[in-house]
């Protein structure tokens, strides 16, 4: 059983993981996006498009840690071989 | 984990039937996007009242979005463009009702969205260069085919994979994160996240139908 226990504790540091690198990455884009809006207020439409773009695919990182973590505590593919060599 | 009651479910139920949520719930969103589209067509007008007047500047804008980023040419895909981003929008947004499921919650709606976009962006790429669409694959140099071809190749097919697990993991997260903040505290502290919600649902929406427009418009312009 400490088997499912490591999981839940993989998954909660993973997702930290995720979200430390994604965050930073985040936090940096955007802070070039205000700073380019500040200078130039009139490119400001499209600054913001190219922005949303940068941050989904940064985003999509975290998304990619998310879903790990979701297949590793609900559908975890070793639970029925963990459970069998339990008993 | 979803809301504890989906009415479609327990309609299911009653009849006896074994279809899925995210199935009954995007008929819903079809339902009712067929519906406002027959109530707006039937009541056209020059010169626009009530539900024309909200969305004819959707409509303006992204047709606007779509010369912006496409160009003339991209004109002739703004019914798939729009019509994925008014499925999306809406699936998004009946998550926040209770008793709803968003079908894009679910992985299989996603990748049949992704899928469609995956594969018109190569049927328009063939149909617009005709064989000397694969010139798209081989990079600048003829001699460096061989390197740039499974670069290519992995690149094209990660794009599916992306766009189906960034909508899926921001509503499935956030179903779940309401869920859990509904568990612990169920009065007034869910709100700041349904609050999110809605910010989530608009960008979401938007970020599809860009990289789907960019992935068209990448399959439009010539090799080079």
């Amino acid at each position: 059983m400490e088997f499912f226990a490591w999981c839940v504790i993989a998954a909660g540091i993973g997702m930290g993981l995720g979200s430390f690198g994604t965050g930073i990455g985040q936090g940096i884009a955007i802070s070039k996006a205000v700073e380019g809006v500040a200078r130039n207020p009139g490119a400001s439409g499209k600054i913001m498009t190219i922005m949303l773009i940068g941050l989904a695919m940064i985003e999509s990182l975290g998304i990619y840690v998310f879903v790990v973590a979701m297949i590793i505590l609900f559908a975890n593919p070793f639970t029925e071989t963990v459970l069998q060599i339990v008993g | 984990m979803v809301h504890p009651f989906l009415f479609l479910e327990w309609l299911e139920h009653q009849l006896h039937l074994h279809i899925g949520n995210h199935v009954t719930y995007t008929w819903l969103v079809m339902a009712l996007l067929i519906l406002v589209a027959i109530l707006i067509k039937r009541s056209i007008k020059t010169v626009p009242t009530g539900l024309q007047n909200f969305l004819e500047p959707v409509i303006d804008g992204i047709d606007n979005m779509i010369e912006e980023i496409m160009g003339p040419k991209g004109k002739a895909y703004f019914p798939l463009l729009a019509t994925i981003a008014f499925f999306i929008l809406v699936s998004n947004l009946i998550a926040l009702i209770p008793g709803f499921f968003p079908p894009t919650a679910n992985l299989n709606t996603n990748a049949a969205m992704a899928l469609t976009v995956f594969a018109m962006t190569h049927i328009i790429g063939l149909k617009e260069h005709g064989i000397g669409y694969f010139k798209h694959f081989c990079g600048p140099v003829i001699w460096l085919a061989p390197l740039i071809i499974p670069i290519e190749i992995v690149g094209h097919l990660a794009r599916p994979l992306s766009l189906t697990l960034r909508l899926f993991g921001n509503m499935y997260g956030h179903e779940i994160v309401l869920m859990v903040f509904f568990a612990l505290v169920p009065f007034l502290v869910p709100l700041p996240m349904m609050i999110m919600g809605v910010l989530v649902a608009f960008i979401q929406t938007f970020v599809f139908m860009l990289l789907a427009m960019i992935y068209i418009a990448g399959s439009l312009e010539e090799a080079h």
